[in-house]
Protein backbone atom coordinates (compact mmCIF):
# COMPACT_ATOMS: atom_id res chain seq x y z
CA UNK A 1 0.00 0.00 0.00
CA UNK A 2 1.29 3.63 -1.09
CA UNK A 3 0.80 6.16 2.30
CA UNK A 4 0.99 9.97 1.77
CA UNK A 5 3.64 10.48 4.90
CA UNK A 6 5.19 12.82 7.22
CA UNK A 7 8.21 10.99 9.44
CA UNK A 8 9.68 14.20 10.79
CA UNK A 9 7.34 16.43 12.47
CA UNK A 10 8.62 17.83 16.17
CA UNK A 11 5.70 18.78 19.36
CA UNK A 12 5.58 21.60 21.67
CA UNK A 13 7.86 19.28 23.53
CA UNK A 14 10.78 20.17 21.18
CA UNK A 15 11.93 24.06 22.61
CA UNK A 16 12.07 25.31 19.10
CA UNK A 17 8.67 24.21 18.17
CA UNK A 18 5.33 26.21 18.17
CA UNK A 19 3.38 25.12 21.33
CA UNK A 20 0.46 24.20 19.14
CA UNK A 21 2.33 21.51 17.83
CA UNK A 22 -0.21 19.58 20.12
CA UNK A 23 -1.26 15.83 19.66
CA UNK A 24 -4.16 16.82 18.62
CA UNK A 25 -3.18 19.64 16.20
CA UNK A 26 -0.82 17.51 14.45
CA UNK A 27 -2.21 14.53 14.10
CA UNK A 28 -5.53 16.94 12.82
CA UNK A 29 -3.06 18.93 10.17
CA UNK A 30 -1.56 15.46 9.01
CA UNK A 31 -5.36 14.30 8.61
CA UNK A 32 -6.79 17.16 6.39
CA UNK A 33 -3.84 17.35 4.44
CA UNK A 34 -4.24 13.61 3.54
CA UNK A 35 -1.25 12.04 4.81
CA UNK A 36 -1.69 8.56 5.94
CA UNK A 37 1.49 7.93 8.23
CA UNK A 38 3.02 10.08 10.70
CA UNK A 39 6.02 10.10 12.99
CA UNK A 40 6.40 12.26 15.58
CA UNK A 41 10.34 13.22 16.41
CA UNK A 42 11.13 15.44 19.19
CA UNK A 43 14.51 15.95 19.69
CA UNK A 44 16.08 13.50 22.26
CA UNK A 45 12.80 12.55 23.53
CA UNK A 46 9.53 10.42 23.76
CA UNK A 47 7.88 11.61 26.33
CA UNK A 48 4.69 12.80 23.85
CA UNK A 49 4.92 9.79 21.72
CA UNK A 50 1.75 8.02 23.83
CA UNK A 51 -0.17 10.78 23.32
CA UNK A 52 0.21 11.40 19.72
CA UNK A 53 0.00 7.53 19.41
CA UNK A 54 -3.51 7.85 20.47
CA UNK A 55 -4.33 10.85 18.78
CA UNK A 56 -2.60 9.64 15.59
CA UNK A 57 -5.46 6.33 15.97
CA UNK A 58 -7.92 8.92 16.38
CA UNK A 59 -7.66 10.09 13.14
CA UNK A 60 -6.57 6.91 11.60
CA UNK A 61 -2.94 7.83 10.86
CA UNK A 62 -0.41 4.90 10.78
CA UNK A 63 2.38 6.10 13.45
CA UNK A 64 5.42 5.37 13.78
CA UNK A 65 7.28 6.27 16.61
CA UNK A 66 10.36 8.37 16.81
CA UNK A 67 13.24 10.78 18.13
CA UNK A 68 15.19 13.25 16.48
CA UNK A 69 18.92 11.82 18.31
CA UNK A 70 21.91 14.62 18.43
CA UNK A 71 24.63 12.79 18.37
CA UNK A 72 28.46 14.14 19.87
CA UNK A 73 28.88 15.33 16.59
CA UNK A 74 26.01 17.25 16.24
CA UNK A 75 24.57 14.96 13.72
CA UNK A 76 20.90 15.34 13.71
CA UNK A 77 20.20 11.55 13.76
CA UNK A 78 15.90 10.45 13.00
CA UNK A 79 15.52 7.25 14.84
CA UNK A 80 12.16 4.73 14.23
CA UNK A 81 10.92 2.27 16.74
CA UNK A 82 8.39 -0.69 16.27
CA UNK A 83 7.03 0.17 19.27
CA UNK A 84 6.28 2.51 21.47
CA UNK A 85 7.98 1.04 24.86
CA UNK A 86 11.34 0.83 22.41
CA UNK A 87 11.25 4.41 22.22
CA UNK A 88 10.48 5.13 25.15
CA UNK A 89 13.47 2.93 26.24
CA UNK A 90 15.51 4.89 23.99
CA UNK A 91 14.35 8.62 25.19
CA UNK A 92 15.50 7.35 28.95
CA UNK A 93 18.67 6.72 27.36
CA UNK A 94 18.58 9.82 26.27
CA UNK A 95 18.23 11.57 29.52
CA UNK A 96 21.34 9.76 30.73
CA UNK A 97 22.97 10.95 27.77
CA UNK A 98 22.05 14.61 27.87
CA UNK A 99 24.43 17.42 29.33
CA UNK A 100 23.54 18.75 32.29
CA UNK A 101 21.58 21.48 31.49
CA UNK A 102 18.12 22.56 32.74
CA UNK A 103 15.93 24.42 29.99
CA UNK A 104 15.46 27.93 30.25
CA UNK A 105 11.68 28.06 28.65
CA UNK A 106 12.57 32.07 28.30
CA UNK A 107 15.52 31.63 25.95
CA UNK A 108 15.07 28.38 23.79
CA UNK A 109 11.67 27.57 24.67
CA UNK A 110 8.74 25.58 26.51
CA UNK A 111 9.26 21.73 26.78
CA UNK A 112 5.43 20.93 26.79
CA UNK A 113 4.51 16.60 27.76
CA UNK A 114 0.85 16.43 26.54
CA UNK A 115 -1.84 13.51 26.97
CA UNK A 116 -3.95 12.83 24.04
CA UNK A 117 -6.60 15.05 25.16
CA UNK A 118 -4.17 17.99 24.15
CA UNK A 119 -3.52 18.92 28.03
CA UNK A 120 -0.57 19.72 29.24
CA UNK A 121 0.64 16.93 31.87
CA UNK A 122 4.05 17.98 32.73
CA UNK A 123 7.04 19.98 31.59
CA UNK A 124 10.60 18.10 30.64
CA UNK A 125 13.31 20.05 32.74
CA UNK A 126 16.22 18.67 31.21
CA UNK A 127 17.43 20.94 27.82
CA UNK A 128 16.72 18.35 25.07
CA UNK A 129 18.37 20.23 22.51
CA UNK A 130 21.64 19.78 23.29
CA UNK A 131 24.35 17.08 21.76
CA UNK A 132 23.78 13.06 23.60
CA UNK A 133 27.47 12.09 24.90
CA UNK A 134 27.32 9.28 21.96
CA UNK A 135 29.53 9.30 18.72
CA UNK A 136 27.00 8.81 15.44
CA UNK A 137 28.05 5.31 15.05
CA UNK A 138 27.28 4.08 19.03
CA UNK A 139 23.82 5.60 18.57
CA UNK A 140 23.32 3.69 15.54
CA UNK A 141 24.20 0.50 17.32
CA UNK A 142 22.12 1.48 20.41
CA UNK A 143 19.22 2.21 17.65
CA UNK A 144 19.53 -0.78 15.93
CA UNK A 145 19.72 -2.84 19.34
CA UNK A 146 16.26 -1.88 20.41
CA UNK A 147 14.64 -2.81 17.23
CA UNK A 148 14.81 0.59 15.21
CA UNK A 149 15.84 2.10 11.94
CA UNK A 150 18.54 5.12 12.16
CA UNK A 151 17.95 7.34 9.03
CA UNK A 152 20.18 10.58 9.12
CA UNK A 153 18.13 13.73 9.22
CA UNK A 154 18.57 15.98 6.20
CA UNK A 155 21.73 15.25 5.58
CA UNK A 156 23.33 17.80 3.14
CA UNK A 157 22.08 20.65 5.47
CA UNK A 158 23.18 22.22 8.93
CA UNK A 159 23.92 19.47 11.71
CA UNK A 160 23.25 16.72 8.76
CA UNK A 161 25.50 13.51 8.49
CA UNK A 162 27.40 14.99 5.07
CA UNK A 163 27.52 18.18 6.34
CA UNK A 164 28.99 17.10 9.77
CA UNK A 165 31.27 14.20 9.08
CA UNK A 166 32.01 14.60 4.91
CA UNK A 167 30.13 11.69 4.42
CA UNK A 168 28.18 8.86 5.76
CA UNK A 169 30.14 6.45 7.49
CA UNK A 170 30.67 3.01 5.42
CA UNK A 171 31.08 0.78 8.33
CA UNK A 172 27.58 1.98 9.93
CA UNK A 173 25.62 0.78 7.08
CA UNK A 174 23.13 3.40 6.78
CA UNK A 175 20.10 2.25 4.21
CA UNK A 176 17.62 4.91 4.47
CA UNK A 177 18.64 8.81 4.70
CA UNK A 178 15.90 11.87 4.65
CA UNK A 179 16.88 14.70 2.07
CA UNK A 180 15.03 18.04 1.84
CA UNK A 181 13.60 19.27 -1.25
CA UNK A 182 16.24 20.29 -4.07
CA UNK A 183 18.99 18.80 -2.53
CA UNK A 184 21.01 16.20 -4.00
CA UNK A 185 19.44 12.32 -3.73
CA UNK A 186 22.75 9.56 -3.43
CA UNK A 187 22.53 6.61 -4.97
CA UNK A 188 21.64 3.37 -3.14
CA UNK A 189 19.46 4.39 -0.25
CA UNK A 190 15.86 5.23 0.83
CA UNK A 191 15.30 8.23 0.99
CA UNK A 192 12.66 10.15 2.73
CA UNK A 193 11.20 13.78 1.86
CA UNK A 194 10.15 14.99 5.23
CA UNK A 195 9.30 18.02 6.54
CA UNK A 196 10.80 18.70 9.63
CA UNK A 197 7.73 20.84 10.71
CA UNK A 198 8.30 23.17 13.75
CA UNK A 199 4.64 24.51 12.87
CA UNK A 200 1.39 23.55 11.71
CA UNK A 201 1.76 24.75 8.33
CA UNK A 202 4.88 23.50 7.60
CA UNK A 203 3.40 19.57 7.93
CA UNK A 204 3.61 18.23 4.68
CA UNK A 205 1.47 18.19 1.98
CA UNK A 206 0.42 14.53 0.74
CA UNK A 207 3.58 14.58 -2.43
CA UNK A 208 5.93 11.80 -1.11
CA UNK A 209 4.68 8.22 -0.92
CA UNK A 210 6.70 5.02 1.12
CA UNK A 211 4.84 1.41 0.84
CA UNK A 212 3.62 -0.43 3.57
CA UNK A 213 0.63 -1.07 5.70
CA UNK A 214 1.62 -1.38 9.74
CA UNK A 215 4.91 0.30 11.87
CA UNK A 216 7.00 -3.06 11.06
CA UNK A 217 6.25 -2.02 7.48
CA UNK A 218 7.57 0.83 6.86
CA UNK A 219 10.60 -0.15 9.08
CA UNK A 220 11.52 -3.38 7.00
CA UNK A 221 11.09 -1.15 3.96
CA UNK A 222 14.16 1.51 5.25
CA UNK A 223 15.79 -0.69 6.60
CA UNK A 224 16.11 -2.83 2.65
CA UNK A 225 18.05 -0.12 0.64
CA UNK A 226 18.14 -0.83 -3.00
CA UNK B 1 58.99 22.52 12.28
CA UNK B 2 58.25 18.58 12.67
CA UNK B 3 55.31 17.32 14.78
CA UNK B 4 57.86 15.96 17.09
CA UNK B 5 58.76 19.59 18.03
CA UNK B 6 55.09 21.21 17.41
CA UNK B 7 54.30 18.60 20.29
CA UNK B 8 56.49 20.12 22.73
CA UNK B 9 54.99 23.25 22.26
CA UNK B 10 51.56 23.20 22.46
CA UNK B 11 52.30 20.71 25.19
CA UNK B 12 50.74 17.82 23.26
CA UNK B 13 50.46 13.68 24.03
CA UNK B 14 50.28 11.44 21.55
CA UNK B 15 47.53 8.83 21.25
CA UNK B 16 49.09 6.98 18.13
CA UNK B 17 51.75 4.62 18.58
CA UNK B 18 54.99 4.49 16.95
CA UNK B 19 54.59 7.24 14.57
CA UNK B 20 56.82 8.85 12.58
CA UNK B 21 56.70 12.27 14.48
CA UNK B 22 59.63 13.92 11.86
CA UNK B 23 57.47 14.52 9.62
CA UNK B 24 57.28 17.97 7.99
CA UNK B 25 53.99 20.71 9.13
CA UNK B 26 53.55 22.60 6.05
CA UNK B 27 50.74 24.56 7.58
CA UNK B 28 48.48 24.68 10.41
CA UNK B 29 44.60 24.33 10.21
CA UNK B 30 41.33 24.69 12.45
CA UNK B 31 37.58 23.53 11.75
CA UNK B 32 35.61 21.19 12.77
CA UNK B 33 32.95 20.77 9.74
CA UNK B 34 34.32 18.00 8.11
CA UNK B 35 32.56 18.61 4.88
CA UNK B 36 34.20 22.33 4.61
CA UNK B 37 37.49 20.59 5.68
CA UNK B 38 37.27 17.45 2.76
CA UNK B 39 36.70 20.46 0.40
CA UNK B 40 39.97 23.04 1.87
CA UNK B 41 42.23 20.69 3.63
CA UNK B 42 45.62 20.89 2.36
CA UNK B 43 48.35 18.21 2.44
CA UNK B 44 51.14 18.29 5.46
CA UNK B 45 48.33 20.36 7.62
CA UNK B 46 48.37 20.20 11.32
CA UNK B 47 44.83 20.15 11.57
CA UNK B 48 43.08 21.40 15.17
CA UNK B 49 39.75 19.50 15.40
CA UNK B 50 37.41 18.81 18.26
CA UNK B 51 35.88 16.08 16.29
CA UNK B 52 36.41 12.80 16.93
CA UNK B 53 35.13 10.39 14.53
CA UNK B 54 36.65 7.89 12.43
CA UNK B 55 35.86 10.35 9.19
CA UNK B 56 38.31 12.81 10.99
CA UNK B 57 41.41 10.20 10.34
CA UNK B 58 39.27 9.31 6.69
CA UNK B 59 39.79 13.16 5.89
CA UNK B 60 43.19 13.63 7.20
CA UNK B 61 44.40 10.93 4.94
CA UNK B 62 42.68 11.95 1.97
CA UNK B 63 44.85 14.92 2.34
CA UNK B 64 48.05 13.68 3.67
CA UNK B 65 47.55 16.07 6.59
CA UNK B 66 50.88 15.88 8.79
CA UNK B 67 48.89 15.43 12.05
CA UNK B 68 45.90 15.53 13.78
CA UNK B 69 45.57 17.50 17.06
CA UNK B 70 42.77 16.97 19.61
CA UNK B 71 42.13 20.15 21.81
CA UNK B 72 41.68 20.69 25.55
CA UNK B 73 42.68 16.85 26.79
CA UNK B 74 39.92 15.22 24.29
CA UNK B 75 40.78 11.81 24.22
CA UNK B 76 40.10 9.44 20.57
CA UNK B 77 37.79 6.02 20.76
CA UNK B 78 40.44 2.88 19.84
CA UNK B 79 39.22 2.18 16.84
CA UNK B 80 39.95 5.17 14.87
CA UNK B 81 43.71 5.63 16.60
CA UNK B 82 44.25 2.21 14.88
CA UNK B 83 42.92 3.39 11.28
CA UNK B 84 45.25 6.69 12.15
CA UNK B 85 48.26 4.47 12.56
CA UNK B 86 47.23 2.37 9.48
CA UNK B 87 47.12 5.39 7.57
CA UNK B 88 49.93 7.30 9.09
CA UNK B 89 48.33 10.31 10.87
CA UNK B 90 49.71 11.00 14.12
CA UNK B 91 46.68 12.06 16.48
CA UNK B 92 47.90 14.32 19.68
CA UNK B 93 46.15 15.22 22.64
CA UNK B 94 46.37 18.84 23.85
CA UNK B 95 45.38 20.67 27.40
CA UNK B 96 45.27 23.54 25.24
CA UNK B 97 42.66 25.74 23.64
CA UNK B 98 42.18 25.50 19.71
CA UNK B 99 42.36 29.01 19.98
CA UNK B 100 45.86 28.88 22.12
CA UNK B 101 47.09 26.12 20.25
CA UNK B 102 46.95 28.26 16.78
CA UNK B 103 48.18 30.82 18.49
CA UNK B 104 51.48 28.76 19.54
CA UNK B 105 51.64 27.24 16.12
CA UNK B 106 51.55 30.61 14.02
CA UNK B 107 54.32 32.47 16.53
CA UNK B 108 56.17 29.75 15.66
CA UNK B 109 56.00 30.36 12.17
CA UNK B 110 53.59 27.81 10.83
CA UNK B 111 51.62 29.35 8.29
CA UNK B 112 47.84 29.29 6.78
CA UNK B 113 47.65 27.01 4.10
CA UNK B 114 48.52 28.44 0.36
CA UNK B 115 45.51 29.59 -1.15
Amino acid sequence: MSLYYDLHIHSCLSPCAAEDMTPGNICGMAHIKGLQAIAVTDHNSARNLRACCESARHFDLLFLPGIELCTREEVHLLSYFPTLEAAEEMGRRCLELLPPMKNRPDFFGAQIVMNAQDEEIAREDALLIGALSIGFSEACALVRSLGGVPVPAHIHRMNGAIQMLGFLPPEDAITAVEVKEGDFVPEGYRVLRSSDAHQLSDISEPLYTLQGSTAADILDYLKRNH
Amino acid sequence: MTVKRLMDRIEAEELTNDMNLDRKIASGYVCDLLSWVMARGQEGSAWVTVQTHMNVVAVASLHEMACIILPEHIQMEDAPLRKAEEEGIPVLSSPLSAFEICGRMAAAGIPAPDR
